[in-house]
């Protein structure tokens, strides 16, 4: 017997009972796998989904500027393999890592794979495959140039890099919306994917200093501020969004100053924002719980003053252990935009509604939900699995 | 501040000064029942006692980490009073090292050294660095600076810890029972480092239980009980001739566990 099937005999037919559980569990995946692949193959009309994958990604965005959006997906592309290949070719120093692990190469091969096969099976027209797969190559030939160059680059600019993920941000905020000589795109254009990412991308970094800023409230000695945290605190966990979202909609405008109203699209961005803020301070507050009394004392000791050993001691100590929560805080939140489709946004799930009323398309309902639960969970995926990175990276103990 | 400070801050003047320190408890409790210490420069102070006698919280109301409700404290002539910048400028000169080491886990042996110099006195960090390495290789662990605290073995956190209040280049160091959590093995590295210390002339307040240490490296010692002073006496008269009844019976305890 080879290794391989001894292995497979010890781990599932070790014993009767162990046998029988695995044949059934089998049974049951694979009646299952078959059942979802012979519809996704065999019944499931996918024209709904080809015909509509523009108003899927982007909306009713103006056909004529689309080009901004291409140009910002490049970006994006461009700065994920960056920094995909700095922190790659900057492993921590105590622990050392390679430059390709074979994580890596399913990654590449993932990328690879998606650009040149999900462009042709949405029927994309040649030009239009032609751009994602020179996306795709854009990114991986910054993760190769980051990961074998980017160690010569002189340390000063190593150390601005990060900076450009929040100027990026703004700059796709300018490329969405217009302004600086861009034509101005009505936010009641903007949709689809587009809007989902936008909502959630913007109400997390966001929620994120708010989280924080309430969470040390809570813990303040001030009563004043501990019990204004309390408070907001409890109103935003006691309400349901959706009645939080209509309530904005309706109330936002009288209570902003002078009869600023924002449009809908960011007065939903700033409820979720508000919402999310809540939640996330819950988070950090069994964060900063878990951080040992002692910590303080000895920062304090060192002569540091109270907010030096929050900022440098405590708080990187609590975010932490609240990395896992708050993570999960913010796959829920992505999963939470699907309400802004209740108020009228045309976000992945308000598209799918529209398409699905559209007289052409009746029936094809099961195609158009399984869509959005795979980009849903693609995204919530890649949330999850950033996260597991960043807990590796940031885990000070012995594990390697 | 700064004048106030300095008519005091002469060699002849105490490092500290404490005069009839009362503490209670927000629950009531009485911890510490009017408590006086003067130590000179250059003096190592060990205080023993019982567990609850109040010996840690009388050490850690000199760096302000306990508050008390009368008498009064003076460390290196700066008064100890509500004021939060005198409280600061104490801590700069006061290092401190704890029964639980207190590294932060989340720097490295060396970040764990050059964190405070550089943040609270402002200092190049290149020039912090080189000291930190000399200070870490004086207290023999050299080798290990880009570690975590995690990886390392008790014995040598405490040295890191006792380093990195060392790198802030303090007048006094204040030990609170820096060896009781150590595996026995582990004590005789620490209390090396802090031999090596004395020797040097820096001031110590100390409180621990090592009978050996106190009397070869104590200039005097201090027993307290129930949250006063019961007796303060050079080593030798200390160990062999105590004045106090509730000095015998605590020299009986402990001088079984440690002959």
């Amino acid at each position: 017997m080879t290794p391989l099937l001894r292995r497979l005999r010890q781990d599932l037919f070790a014993t009767p009972a162990d046998g029988l559980v695995t044949v059934l569990l089998l049974a049951l995946i694979g009646a299952g796998g078959f059942a979802v692949l012979h519809w996704a193959l065999g019944q499931a009309q996918w024209a709904v989904i080809r015909a509509n994958s523009t108003l899927f990604a982007v909306g009713r965005y103006p056909l004529d500027q689309q080009w901004r959006l291409w140009l910002l997906t490049a970006l994006l592309a461009a700065a994920t393999g960056l920094s995909w290949g700095m922190l790659r070719s900057h492993p921590r120093p105590d622990r050392g890592g390679s430059l390709w692990p074979r994580n890596d190469w399913m990654a590449v091969g993932m990328v690879a794979l998606l650009s040149l096969a999900l462009p042709s099976l949405l029927g994309l027209a040649l030009p239009l495959q032609l751009r994602w797969w020179a996306i795709a190559a854009l990114l991986l030939l910054l993760r190769w140039l980051a990961g074998r160059f980017g160690p010569l680059l002189p340390a000063p600019l190593k150390r601005c890099l990060p900076l450009g993920l929040p100027l990026l941000y703004l700059l796709g905020m300018v490329l969405i919306g217009g302004g600086l000589a861009l034509e101005p795109v009505s936010p009641s254009q903007w949709g689809g994917l587009m809007l989902t990412l936008l909502e959630s991308s913007f109400a997390i970094l966001l929620c994120f200093p708010l989280g924080v800023l309430l969470a040390l409230g809570r813990r303040s000695d001030l009563p004043l501020l501990r019990w204004g945290s309390v408070v907001y605190i409890e109103f935003f966990r006691g309400a349901p969004l959706i009645t939080l979202l209509f309530l904005g909609q309706n109330m936002l405008g009288f209570l902003l100053p002078g009869g600023v109203a924002p449009e809908r699209v960011w007065r939903a961005a700033w409820v979720l924002t508000l919402f999310a803020a809540a939640y996330l301070a819950e988070a950090v507050r069994s964060g900063l719980a878990a951080v040992p009394r002692g910590q303080l004392e000895a920062a304090r000791s060192l002569g540091l003053s109270t907010p030096q050993a929050f900022t440098t001691v405590v708080l990187p100590q609590a975010l932490r252990v609240a990395l896992p929560s708050m993570v999960g805080q913010f796959i829920s939140l992505l999963q939470d935009t699907t309400l802004l489709s209740l108020i009228g946004l045309m976000e992945l799930l308000g598209t799918a509604r529209t398409v699905m009323a559209n007289p052409a398309f009746l029936g094809r309902n099961a195609e158009v939900y399984f869509t959005l639960a795979v980009l849903f969970w693609c995204c919530c995926a890649a949330l999850g699995l950033g996260s597991r990175a960043l807990e590796r990276r940031l885990n000070p103990s012995t594990l390697a | 501040m700064t004048s106030s400070v300095s008519p005091a801050r002469t060699d002849a003047a105490p490092m500290i000064e404490a005069c009839a320190v009362q503490k209670w408890y927000p629950n009531g409790f009485h911890a510490l029942r009017g408590v006086d210490l003067t130590v000179q420069r250059g003096e190592v102070v060990v205080i023993m006692g019982p567990s609850g006698s109040g010996k840690s919280t009388f050490l850690r109301t000199f760096n302000a980490l306990e508050d008390f409700q009368q008498g009064s404290i003076c460390v290196d002539g700066i008064v100890l009073s509500d004021d939060l910048r005198q409280i600061d400028a104490i801590r700069q000169e006061v290092g401190m090292v704890f029964q639980q080491f207190n590294l932060f886990p989340h720097l490295t042996v060396l970040e764990n050294l050059t964190l405070a110099p550089v943040l609270v006195r402002k200092r190049p960090k290149a020039e912090v660095e080189q000291q930190a390495r000399a200070l870490l290789r004086r207290v023999g662990i050299a080798e290990q600076s880009d570690k975590y605290p995690g990886q390392l073995s008790g014995g040598q956190q405490q040295r890191v810890a006792i380093a990195r209040s060392l790198c802030m280049e303090p007048r006094i160091m204040l030990f609170d029972e820096p060896t009781s959590a150590l595996d026995p093995e582990m004590v005789r590295e620490v209390l090396e480092v802090m031999r090596g210390l004395a020797a040097e002339g820096m001031t110590m307040v100390v409180v621990t239980h090592e009978v050996n240490f106190a009397r070869e490296v104590a200039t005097r010692v201090v027993l307290m009980a129930d949250g006063e002073k019961v007796e303060e006496a050079p080593p030798e008269q200390f160990f062999s001739n105590p004045t106090q009844e509730r000095s015998r019976r605590f020299l009986d305890q402990i001088l079984i566990s440690n002959p």
